[in-house]
Order: structure tokens, then C-alpha cells, then sequence
């Protein structure tokens, strides 16, 4: 025990089970996760899991969801709810090769609906895949070396990394680091093999968990990695944050940013969002050993009894900074070193041609909500498949649910731009600045606890927010803008300058104040309101920022000096 | 008071009036109380599964206390946390507590509830919370029953930056004092800090259910006639020349989106008609033709509807008589030969000759009544002259996919609308388009009750296989709720076939519930264009082979419902199949081993 104080441990895993909240014995009695997941998927009367299974399915990257737009009408129909699955890829950075495109391409035609989303934390998801079309799926995504494993669940999430492609140095070094990292944390029971590739049970020598145990983590676990001056991962919402810090394009070390998180409920003033606080630096060869220091903290303090306080976020808060700054260099065996300078200028995206410091060409296309499908009038999905098959270039997924066609020789470029205008997607300038930085999370009609539409909804909200920059001269100003369906934050909404999040069919708060960069969070302004509310709040507070603010000074920070909303300085304090 | 002569014999009401004469208030309220329970013990006679006390079970072990149900409605879990504390108060006061979720509360036992705490909260815009709102819809429905004899109180949670705050609650409280109930204390909305209110409510509710502070309920007979005793007696009075006109209560497509199909869920009120049925018969629909066939009939003829005609030496107007005396869809060879005659047609003529059967039978599959009739015109023919070629309309039959003592007075039916093209035209079934199109408000059917012996249930404890694709599934729904209704004993097996799993599982839902409660012990499934090869039930029964036999062993009945062309001889050479390979027969044997089956009638066909 460090510090000689001997923390409160009356609800963390040092207690017995049945003391714990129902998910802790779930994990511990799932035999590693097995549960009877495969009993579920031979059940042929429902086309869904048991609601224990569905849990487990998780820890593999796998979501049970139901078509929500047709709920009730099945209800009525004495049919059960049109259950199917999402399935998210672990893809560590978000970097793709064009054979692994390809994969997606098909499975997401042959099982996915015909369309593929891009996400916050730079992967894909397949929506709509039915239960008996699972293993069919996974084990194609096994072709290409991809997989699903806790892409979901109590355990370490898809690891992020920044994508800006002018570092390719230093972005190629951090990457690697960032792979190595997801590959380290990702659970390691064979429940994945036998139940997604029908492999044999292999007998094991030792624990099958040597980090996680029987119970995995209390909750979820982040990891990302940002590259300054760009904060495209906002890597104050990671539990786990690392930035990198060079020298002359070579990669030095890391400052650690611990307790990010942005997920809270309504009408409860205990739940708030979070930036991760920046505890020290450490060098390079540490990474994987503070990793486990961080992440060990949390497994064995964090709260197990009420899922909604359970965090990492609230463990530090509770526990104290210092002390687990503490308790974290007692497990690392050294004290972290002091935060070296760094400085982050946005959390967006730069849209269009960029030519990397080797050379080589990168174009970050410009994908609306991350959504990837063929519409009569904008063929997307074909396009991408077509510059795959060029075997010309690379893919990222951007933590702005974009996509960077990168790591083109220059030769090759004038036939990628080719098919990207052909298919017209080299459209990105007649954008305002603020769908450029526009984020909107799944929602309706799958995601299980939205409240309110979302990526369905912010388009047209944006083509009447643009109405209001046109009349004030707005167009091309960057404002950073993000909706989400719940208060669970999925797009990020509470380091937006414009944020809003669902309550209700209609209805969401609003919220204004954050930082362009990611670096504070904003302050709720209105409560549960509709479209008119939210239009009218926007043109006052917009045309006063037209006309009233400096030189160079950013909507969220005018939104503070204005006095519309106080400066949130601390998460504890978001609900005052 | 005199009670209606329907509900008491003549001595009884002079008794319950020498009675009610000599009473007091207190007494009369505890009397009432007592018959309330004797009334509910003389009514549905069901057996309630899910329930600890039913106000039966109340009556029994104290006769002056009324029931309690505490009926709560959540999505987030606050609800229940309320109810529960609720009924630990109630209890620790001593009354009989039934805590439901009204997820899955059986609609049906709320005709039978006395005292009703019900707690709300309000979701989406204003909304019941999801699981809750087939029980909202039922409330709001026509079928909602009655409630008189109840007394109620509601607790709303909510939030206060809604603009519907506690909708749900208001909506409930509403419409159970529209339903005749009444308010033991008003209804209280609690905002998302509802810990002090709700409990304050808890207080006042709980302090109301004892016995000295009741307001007076309804007196004696109201409450003691049982609900569902609309005696048979007279039920009889009803049959295919003098149908029922039965109210449709609920009209609705069981087949989900993107289906190949449309299959309909009918719920019609036999109220007051005094029919009853057993699971395994059917309710025959005196159906009417499609005014807009009859219209285009008379017109392709140059007829009048009005113009007056003799049928049976009744005289009606010609539009009438097509509409509801005659078959006009589908023709008969006898048609053939009529118009052969009227319009001396070589084509037609040729089609009667004795050698030409094939090729009649092929004519009438693609030539109906108007086809023939736009082909060969015949204008201006004698009203009269044509009716004579004509046969007259059937009443359709429609197995009953209801239980009569599970849901008293209703018929369930399940029917596939028969829709189809000829000569690019749409046409519908008769009968099954006729029910398609009664879906407003105060339509009506006319039926009548078609028993059907041969396709009754066995003794309770007997084991049952039921085999059925598509509509053939109806009647194993009214089994299904007969056994449970009946508590009876007897494993159950049912194999279901249709097209898609998505779409076409006829009442779904239902069958899981089932299962889970364990009154179907098995059911296994064939969905013949999910998956390549196509199966079947008859592949499925195979497949199950051992079982299924040993089953048979066991003494089980075995039940065929469904299409009489293509899968009843397809099933019975699976199950023939089954015999042999599991029973060690050969082919003659195990013809024999089902033929026994058959004389024993243990093996039920009811094909169509
Ligand atoms: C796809 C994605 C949004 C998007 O439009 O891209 C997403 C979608 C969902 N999130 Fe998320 N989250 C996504 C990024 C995030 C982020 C942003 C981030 O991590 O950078 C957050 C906020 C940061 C954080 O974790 O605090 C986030 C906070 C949540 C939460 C709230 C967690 C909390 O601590 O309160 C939930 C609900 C939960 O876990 O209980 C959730 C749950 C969900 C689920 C799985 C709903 C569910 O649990 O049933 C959503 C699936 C919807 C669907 O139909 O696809 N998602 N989710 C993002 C996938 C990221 C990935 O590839 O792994
Ligand atoms: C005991 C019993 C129980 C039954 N139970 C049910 C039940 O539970 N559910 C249910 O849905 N039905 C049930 N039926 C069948 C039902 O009685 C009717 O036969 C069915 O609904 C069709 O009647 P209809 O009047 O709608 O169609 P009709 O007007 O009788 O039309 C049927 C006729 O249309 C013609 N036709 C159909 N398709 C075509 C085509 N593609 N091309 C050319 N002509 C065509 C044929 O002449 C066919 O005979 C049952 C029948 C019986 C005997
Ligand atoms: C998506 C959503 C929508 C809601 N809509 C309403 C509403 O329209 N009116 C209202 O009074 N309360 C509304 N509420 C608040 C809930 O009724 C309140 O939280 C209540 O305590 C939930 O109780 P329960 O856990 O039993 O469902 C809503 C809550 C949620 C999560
Ligand atoms: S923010 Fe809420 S609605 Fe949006 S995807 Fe996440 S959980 Fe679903």
C-alpha cells in the first residue's frame, strides 16, 4: 500500500462475488466467457442469445441488436424483435490494406446489409449480421489476420493511435507501438478460437488470463495514442492516454494522461464526463510496462458493484490522482518522469491531398458519420472497392470516422484521383467548416439505448445550422459539432463546441464551451429541447460570435468569454 | 335492489333481497367483499401459473379480504423497486400481495382483479415504458372488460423537463376510472427525485386498504355473477342459415415485413351469443362476393342490380343475389355446360365431350366465371337464366386458434389471404378477402360453430405431437392454451413449417413463452426458403425420427393440420418412414403400425 493510506477496498475485487454487482459473477461462472454462447447459436427458435450470452459476446467484439425502427410493429405481429448482430473489428490505428478492404467489402454485401461503418475509435462495424451468418463472418475477417476480440466487453478497447499522415516517421514508430499495445492487452482465452473458428479445447498450462483473471476489468478500457500538434483521437478521453513526444522524427517517449471518459446518464449528477489527467512521462521501452502498471490499478480498485461508477475515471476521482499516480510508479518500479511540452492545435481532420514527408501522397476523404454505402446518387461503397482493387494505396480509419487513402506514389496518384472523381468523391471543398468537423454516432435504428435519432438526424440539422453561417459569415469557419443518440457520449459530443445528445424522439441538450483541440469540455446551455430551440439558440450565440470575437478566437472559447456557458475546469464539476 | 332476472333464479333474488334488507353498511361492504371472492372462484375456473394469490386463493383463506395486485410498469428498473416496497408494506398490513410486471401480466385475469395498485413510468414522448405497452394497448382496446368491481390507485414516475411529465400514469389513471374503476386515493406524478413522494403515496395507499376505510364497492349481484356466464343453453340457436353476427375485436397481419405471404390474426366477439367450442373445431364465415366483382360481372352482362330475381321462391334484387346467395368466382363444369348452352360457344361445346376432362379441368383452373363470361359475352341474358348455372355461396371454415376457456367469448382465427393474378388481374379468396377488408371499427362477421370431434384434445395426460405448416399451425394455438388453461399434464410436441423464420413464424412469441413455461415441451421448426436444401415439417419429423417414435410408444396422440395436398401424404410417408427405421418393420408394417394408429384414433387429420 503506498502512502501508508489504505484506500476503501469495500467494493472493488478483493471482495467475494457475492458482494459484487451480477456482472462479476456472470464473468467469473462464464468459464473464461465460453458461457453457452455456442448452445445460443444452434438455438433455432429465436434469433437471438441468451441475455447472459449476449454480455459475453461482447469481450469478442459482438453486439446483439435488434432493427428498432420495426419493434413495435413485430411486437404487434406476436413476432419477436428482428434480432441481429454487430460485429466491430479490432484494428489497432485504424490502418487497413487494400486485401483486407476487400474482405469487409464482401462480407459487409454478403451478411452486412451492404454497408460498412467507420467509427470514433478508427475501426469498422457490421450491423444487421444475422446469428447463424457469425462464424462465417469472423472466420473471413480471419483470412485477412483481422479479428474481433474485445472490441467490446470489461477489457481493453480498439487501441488508437493518430493518423496525421505529415509524421510518417514518427506516426510509423508510434503505430507499431499502438499494434504491439492492442495485442498485448487483448485477452487471451481460447473461448475465441473454439467458439468463432470450431478449433479444439486446448489444455493450458497456467491460468488461461494471467493479467485479467476471472473477472476481466470492472468496466471497459481505452487506449490511445495522440502525435502533436494533432489531437485527432482526443486523447483526453482515453482511460489510458499517451502522448507521443520526438525529436527530429524520431520517436522519444510518452507523456501518460490517465481517467478520460465521457460516459454519464441524465438526472444523475455522480455520472460526468472526464479528461484524462496528464501524470508524468515516460520513455519509450516503459510503454508496455506502464500499460500494465495503469491498467492493473483499475483491475483490482476499480468499482464492481455499480457499473455506472465503475471507470476509470471514478476510481482516480474517488482514490485520489495522487494515490493512484502513486500506487501506478509502485507497480512500474520507478517514478514517471515530468510531462515534457507539447501542444495540440485540433482534434479534426485536415480533409484532401497531403503529401507525406517521404514523398509519398495521402488524401483524407471526407465520410459523413462514418456511414460507407451506395446511394443512387453517391456510389460510395463501390468507389472505395474500386481504389482497393488498384492495390495502389493503404487505408486509415480517422477517429472523425473518415478515411485517409494513403501511402500513394506519387505515379499512382493521378489514377486514384481519377476514380475518385468518376465517382465523385473529391467533393469535400464545397463543405462548410463545420460539417468538416461534424460527428454523429450510430443510433437509430440499432444501437440498443439510443434515446434519439442521430446519425440519421445531424445532416439535415447541419443543412439549417448552415443557413444560420451563411447569413452570418460563418461558411468556412472550423466549429467543431458532435451528436449523439444517448448521453453515453459515442461521438465524443462533450469536447465539441457544439454538442448535442439525445433525451428523447426529438429532444436533446445542448451544450457549448469546449476546447477546439479537445482540451476542455463543454457546459450544458439548453435541457431537452427540439430543433426550433436548438436553431434559435445557435443563430444568437453564432452571430454574436460573428460579430464579437478576436482575432483567431474559436466559437467554444468565445462561447466562455461571451458568458452563454462557465468554463467546466474539472469533470466532477460538469453536472454543477 | 332487484337484480336482474338473467343472473339470479327467482328464490335466490327474494333470499339476497330478505339479505340486503337486514344489513348494515359495514356489513354489507364485508358481504360484498365475501361474494366478490365467491365470484371469482365461480368464474373463469383458470388456473393462473404466474400468480402467488389469485383473489380465488384470497377468498379461500380469508372470505372479507379483497385481493391486491400491484401492477407496475418500468423500462429503467425504478418501477419495480417502488412496487416491491410497496407490497412488502402491503403484506406487512397483512393483505394477500400479487406484485406483476405488466411485461408479462396475462391480460385476461384483470376482469378477475379486485384491488389494483398500478405504478407507471412515462419513456420516449410521453409513452409507457416499452415493455408495457402491449398491456396499455390492450387497456385502450375494446377487449378491456369491465371493471366495476375494482378499485385502484396509480403512482407516476416521470421527469419535469418533459413536456408529457408522466403521461403514461395520467393515461392509465384515466382510462382504469373510464373502465368503471374506481379511485381509492388520487394519483400521484413523481418527478426523477420520487423517493419522498412515492413513499408518502406508499403510506396513504396502504393506510386505504384496510378494511374499515373502504368506500363502499358496487353491491351483491353485480359482483357475485360470475363474468363469463353466458350459458350455452340456447347457443344452439345459431347456425349456417341464422349466423352470428360476431363484432371483430382485432384484425391484424401476422407475417412481418417483406413476407411472400399474408396471414391475418382475427379476434371476433361471440358476446352474447351463447356459442361455445371445443379446441379442434373450426367457425364457419357466411361470407359475401366482392361488391366490385359483382359490379363488373353486371356490367360484362348489361345487367341491373336491381333488376328482381327468384331464388328458392324468394324474390331479391339481382345484385343482391350475386352478392350473397352465389359462387361467382371459380366456375363449375355445370357452369361450362350452361354457358355452352346460353351462347352455343364451339370452344365451350367442345370442352364437355366425356374424353375432354383434362383439358376442362385445366379451362376452369384458368377461366373463371368472369373470364368465361368476358370471353363468351352473353349480353342482356335473362337474370334468372344465369342464376340457374350458378352454385350457391359456401361458408368458409377457419379452425379456431383459441382456447374458449382460456380467452371466455372470443374466437381466435388465423387465415391466409388467398390473393392471386389471372389474365392480369388481381383476385382475392372469397372469404379470406372478405375478413382482410373487415377492419373497421364496428365491422361484424357472421359465423357459426362447426364442431369437429374427430380433432378434439386427448386426456390431459396424454402426450400430443402436432404437425402443421402455415394456417395449419390454428387450432395447436387453441390446444396449447386449452392445456394450460387446464393445468393439465401431458407433454406436448409441435412441428412448424412455413417459408421464412424472419417473417412467416405464425405467433412467434408465444410458442417461446410457451415453452419456457414448459406447457410445450418441444418444438422444432422448418422454414423451406431460408436454407438450401429446402426442409419441411415431414424432413424435420424424420429427422426427429427416434423420438418421435418413441413418442408414439409412449402412447402419444398424433395431430395433421394444414395443406391436404401436398403435405399431409408427404407427412404420412415420413411417418411411415419413422415406423420402419426406429420400429424394425418393414414397409408393410409399419403401413399397418399407422393404419392401427388411424383405427385407433390416435393419429388426427384436419386437412384442407
Ligand atoms: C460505433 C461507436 C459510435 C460511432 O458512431 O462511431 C459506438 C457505438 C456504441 N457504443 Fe460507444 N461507440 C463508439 C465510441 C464510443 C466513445 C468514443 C471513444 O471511445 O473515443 C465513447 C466515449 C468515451 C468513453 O468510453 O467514455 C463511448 C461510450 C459508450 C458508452 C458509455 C460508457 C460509459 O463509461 O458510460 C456506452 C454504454 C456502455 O458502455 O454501457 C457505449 C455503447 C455503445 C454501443 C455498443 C451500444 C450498446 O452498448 O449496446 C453502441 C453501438 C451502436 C451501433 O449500433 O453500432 N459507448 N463509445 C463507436 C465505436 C468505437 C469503437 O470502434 O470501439
Ligand atoms: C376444416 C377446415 C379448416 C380450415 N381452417 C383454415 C384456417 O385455419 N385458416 C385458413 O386460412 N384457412 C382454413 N381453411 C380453408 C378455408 O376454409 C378456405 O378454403 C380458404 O380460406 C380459401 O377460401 P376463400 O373463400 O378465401 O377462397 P376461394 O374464394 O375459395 O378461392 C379459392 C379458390 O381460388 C382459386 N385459386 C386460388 N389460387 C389460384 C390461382 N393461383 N390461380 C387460379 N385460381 C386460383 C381456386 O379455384 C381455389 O379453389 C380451412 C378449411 C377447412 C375445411
Ligand atoms: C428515453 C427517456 C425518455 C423519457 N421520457 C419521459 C417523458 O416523456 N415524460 C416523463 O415524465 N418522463 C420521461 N422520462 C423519465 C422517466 O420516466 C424517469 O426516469 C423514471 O424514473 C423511470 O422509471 P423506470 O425506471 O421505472 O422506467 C424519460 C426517460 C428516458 C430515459
Ligand atoms: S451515444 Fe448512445 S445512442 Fe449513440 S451509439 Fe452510443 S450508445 Fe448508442
Amino acid at each position: 500500500m503506498n502512502g501508508g493510506i489504505h484506500p476503501d477496498r469495500s467494493r472493488d475485487v478483493s471482495q467475494p462475488l457475492d458482494e459484487l454487482g451480477p456482472d462479476e459473477t456472470l464473468k467469473a461462472d462464464s468459464d473464461q466467457l465460453r458461457g453457452t454462447i455456442t448452445h445460443s447459436l444452434a438455438d433455432e427458435i429465436t434469433a437471438a442469445v441468451t441475455a447472459d450470452d449476449a454480455k459475453l459476446m461482447k469481450f469478442f467484439g459482438v453486439y446483439q441488436q435488434d432493427d428498432r425502427d420495426i419493434r413495435d410493429e413485430r411486437r404487434r405481429q406476436k413476432l419477436e424483435p428482428a434480432y441481429f448482430f454487430m460485429a466491430r473489428v479490432r484494428l489497432p490505428g485504424g490502418v487497413c490494406s487494400p486485401s483486407q478492404w476487400l474482405k469487409l467489402d464482401e462480407l459487409a454485401r454478403a451478411y452486412g446489409a451492404g454497408t460498412l461503418r467507420l467509427t470514433t475509435r478508427q475501426t469498422f462495424q457490421l450491423h444487421r449480421v444475422m446469428k447463424q451468418n457469425l462464424r462465417t463472418v469472423i472466420q473471413g475477417l480471419r483470412d485477412v489476420l483481422l479479428d474481433t476480440k474485445a472490441a467490446c466487453g470489461d477489457d481493453t478497447r480498439g487501441v488508437m493511435c493518430t493518423v496525421n499522415p505529415n509524421l510518417s516517421a514518427v506516426h510509423g514508430q508510434v503505430y507499431a507501438l499502438a499494434k504491439q499495445a492492442s495485442d498485448h492487452a487483448t485477452h487471451k482465452t481460447g473461448a475465441y478460437d473454439e467458439i468463432w473458428y470450431g478449433a479444439e479445447r486446448k489444455p493450458t498450462v497456467g491460468p488461461e488470463e494471467p493479467f485479467y483473471g476471472r473477472t476481466y476489468l470492472p468496466r471497459k478500457f481505452k487506449i490511445g495514442f495522440a502525435i502533436p500538434p494533432s489531437n485527432d483521437i482526443d486523447v483526453y478521453s482515453q482511460d489510458l492516454g499517451l502522448i507521443a513526444i520526438a525529436d527530429g522524427g524520431r520517436l522519444q517517449g510518452f507523456n501518460v494522461a490517465i481517467g478520460g471518459g465521457l460516459g454519464r446518464t441524465d438526472q444523475a449528477p455522480n455520472t460526468y464526463p472526464r479528461l484524462a489527467s496528464v501524470i508524468g512521462y515516460i520513455e519509450a521501452d516503459q510503454l508496455i510496462a506502464t500499460i500494465d502498471a495503469v491498467m492493473s490499478v483499475q483491475r483490482d480498485y476499480g468499482d464492481r458493484l455499480d457499473r455506472s461508477h465503475a471507470r476509470f475515471k471514478y476510481t482516480i476521482d474517488d482514490k485520489g490522482l495522487d494515490w493512484i499516480t502513486t500506487e501506478i510508479e509502485r507497480r512500474l518500479g520507478c517514478a514517471l518522469a515530468p510531462a515534457r511540452p507539447y501542444t495540440f492545435t485540433s482534434n479534426g481532420d485536415p480533409l484532401g491531398w497531403m503529401t507525406g514527408e517521404d514523398g509519398r501522397e495521402h488524401y483524407t476523404l471526407l465520410i459523413e458519420n462514418g456511414r460507407v454505402i451506395n446511394t443512387p446518387d453517391r456510389p460510395l461503397m463501390d468507389a472505395l472497392h474500386e481504389i482497393a482493387r488498384t492495390d495502389k494505396c493503404t487505408f486509415r480509419v480517422t477517429p472523425n470516422q473518415n478515411l485517409i487513402i494513403a501511402d500513394i506514389d506519387p505515379g499512382d496518384r493521378p489514377a486514384i484521383e481519377a476514380l475518385m472523381t468518376e465517382h465523385g468523391l473529391d467533393r469535400f471543398e464545397r463543405d462548410t467548416g463545420l460539417r468538416r468537423n461534424a460527428m454523429a454516432c450510430v443510433a437509430l435504428p440499432t444501437c440498443g439505448l439510443a434515446m434519439a435519432e442521430s446519425e440519421r438526424y445531424l445532416p439535415e440539422l447541419l443543412t439549417k445550422i448552415e443557413a444560420i453561417l451563411k447569413t452570418h459569415g460563418l461558411t468556412d469557419e472550423p466549429i467543431t459539432i458532435r451528436m449523439t443518440g444517448c448521453p453515453n457520449g459515442c461521438a465524443r459530443p462533450y469536447i465539441a463546441e457544439i454538442g448535442l445528445t439525445g433525451r428523447a424522439p426529438g429532444k436533446y441538450n445542448l451544450y457549448l464551451g469546449a476546447g477546439f483541440h479537445g482540451q476542455r469540455l463543454n457546459k450544458m446551455y439548453l435541457e431537452n429541447v427540439g430543433e426550433t430551440a436548438i436553431l434559435e439558440a445557435l443563430d444568437q450565440t453564432l452571430g454574436h460570435y460573428a460579430s464579437d470575437r478576436q482575432p483567431g478566437e474559436h466559437f467554444g472559447d468565445f462561447a466562455i468569454r461571451a458568458g452563454y456557458v462557465p468554463e467546466v475546469k474539472e469533470g466532477r464539476f460538469f453536472n454543477d | 335492489m332487484q337484480p336482474p332476472a338473467s343472473i339470479l333464479t327467482p328464490d335466490q333474488g327474494e333470499q339476497v333481497d330478505r339479505l340486503a334488507a337486514s344489513l348494515d353498511r359495514d356489513q354489507a361492504i364485508w358481504l360484498s367483499g365475501y361474494f366478490a371472492g365467491v365470484g371469482d372462484r365461480a368464474g373463469t375456473g383458470l388456473s393462473e401459473p404466474e400468480r402467488d394469490a389469485g383473489p380465488g386463493a384470497g377468498a379461500e383463506t380469508a372470505p372479507a379480504t379483497r385481493s391486491l395486485t400491484i401492477l407496475f410498469a418500468t423500462e429503467t428498473g425504478n418501477g419495480r423497486e417502488l412496487a416491491r416496497s410497496l407490497a412488502d408494506a402491503a403484506r406487512a398490513k397483512g393483505a394477500e400481495t400479487r406484485i406483476a410486471d405488466m411485461a408479462d401480466y396475462r391480460t385476461r385475469a384483470l376482469r378477475d382483479e379486485q384491488d389494483l395498485l398500478v405504478i407507471t413510468s412515462t419513456h420516449g414522448e410521453g409513452d409507457p415504458p416499452q415493455p408495457a405497452l402491449g398491456f396499455f394497448e390492450f387497456l385502450d382496446s375494446r377487449k378491456a372488460p369491465k371493471l366495476e368491481h375494482v378499485r385502484f390507485a396509480v403512482l407516476g414516475l416521470g421527469d419535469s423537463t418533459y413536456e408529457h411529465y408522466c403521461g403514461a400514469a395520467r393515461r392509465i389513471d384515466e382510462r382504469l376510472a373510464a373502465l368503471g374503476a374506481q379511485r381509492f386515493t388520487h394519483r400521484v406524478d413523481c418527478d426523477v427525485d420520487y423517493e419522498d413522494d412515492a413513499a408518502a403515496w406508499i403510506k396513504t395507499v396502504v393506510a386505504a386498504l384496510t378494511p374499515t376505510e373502504l368506500a363502499p364497492a358496487p353491491a351483491g349481484p353485480s359482483i357475485v355473477a360470475p363474468r363469463n356466464d353466458a350459458a350455452p343453453a340456447a347457443g344452439a340457436a345459431f347456425d349456417k342459415k341464422h349466423p352470428f353476427c360476431a363484432a371483430v375485436l382485432d384484425n391484424l397481419v401476422l407475417t412481418g415485413r417483406g413476407s411472400t405471404k399474408e396471414t391475418r390474426h382475427l379476434e371476433l366477439s361471440l358476446e352474447g351469443s351463447g356459442l361455445r367450442y371445443e379446441p379442434g373445431d373450426a367457425l364457419g364465415v357466411v361470407a359475401r362476393n366482392d361488391p366490385a366483382l359483382v359490379a363488373m360481372l353486371l356490367e360484362r352482362l348489361g345487367l341491373s342490380a336491381d333488376a328482381p330475381v327468384t331464388v328458392k321462391r324468394e324474390t331479391m334484387s339481382l345484385g343482391e343475389a350475386l352478392t350473397g346467395t352465389f359462387e361467382i368466382t371459380a366456375a363449375t363444369p355445370r357452369f361450362l355446360d350452361h354457358w355452352a348452352e346460353i351462347t352455343g360457344a364451339a370452344e365451350l361445346a367442345a370442352l364437355r365431350a366425356a374424353d375432354q376432362a383434362k383439358a376442362r379441368a385445366a379451362f376452369l383452373r384458368g377461366h373463371h366465371i368472369i373470364d368465361i363470361v368476358e370471353r363468351f359475352p352473353a349480353s342482356g341474358i335473362d337474370p334468372d337464366r344465369l342464376l340457374a348455372g350458378l352454385r350457391p355461396l359456401q361458408p368458409r371454415l377457419y379452425s379456431f386458434a383459441s382456447s374458449f376457456t382460456a380467452t371466455p367469448d372470443e374466437a381466435h382465427l388465423t387465415v391466409s389471404t388467398v390473393r392471386y393474378e389471372l389474365h392480369d388481374r388481381q383476385r382475392t379468396g372469397v372469404a379470406s378477402g372478405y375478413l382482410a377488408g373487415r377492419t373497421d371499427e364496428d365491422a361484424t362477421v357472421p359465423v357459426y360453430i362447426q364442431s369437429n370431434d374427430h380433432f378434439h384434445l386427448p386426456d390431459d395426460d396424454t402426450p400430443i405431437v402436432m404437425i402443421g405448416a402455415g394456417t395449419g399451425v390454428a387450432p395447436y394455438r387453441a390446444f396449447m392454451q386449452e392445456r394450460e388453461a387446464r393445468g393439465a399434464g401431458g407433454r406436448s410436441w409441435l412441428f412448424f413449417g412455413e417459408r421464412n423464420f424472419r417473417s412467416d413464424f405464425l405467433y412467434q412469441v408465444e410458442w417461446q413463452e410457451l415453452l419456457r413455461r414448459g406447457v410445450l415441451s418441444r418444438l422444432d421448426l422448418a422454414f423451406s426458403r431460408d436454407a438450401t436444401p429446402k426442409t419441411y415439417v415431414q424432413d424435420r419429423l424424420s429427422r426427429q425420427g427416434r423420438d418421435v417414435y418413441a413418442w408414439l410408444e409412449d402412447g402419444a396422440w398424433l395431430y395433421v393440420c394444414g395443406d391436404a395436398a401436398q403435405m399431409a401424404p408427404d407427412v404420412h410417408a415420413a411417418l411411415v418412414g419413422v415406423v420402419a427405421d426406429h420400429g424394425g418393420l418393414d414397409g408393410d408394417g409399419a403401413e399397418e403400425y399407422v393404419a392401427a394408429l388411424k383405427r385407433d384414433r390416435r393419429y388426427r387429420l384436419d386437412v384442407y
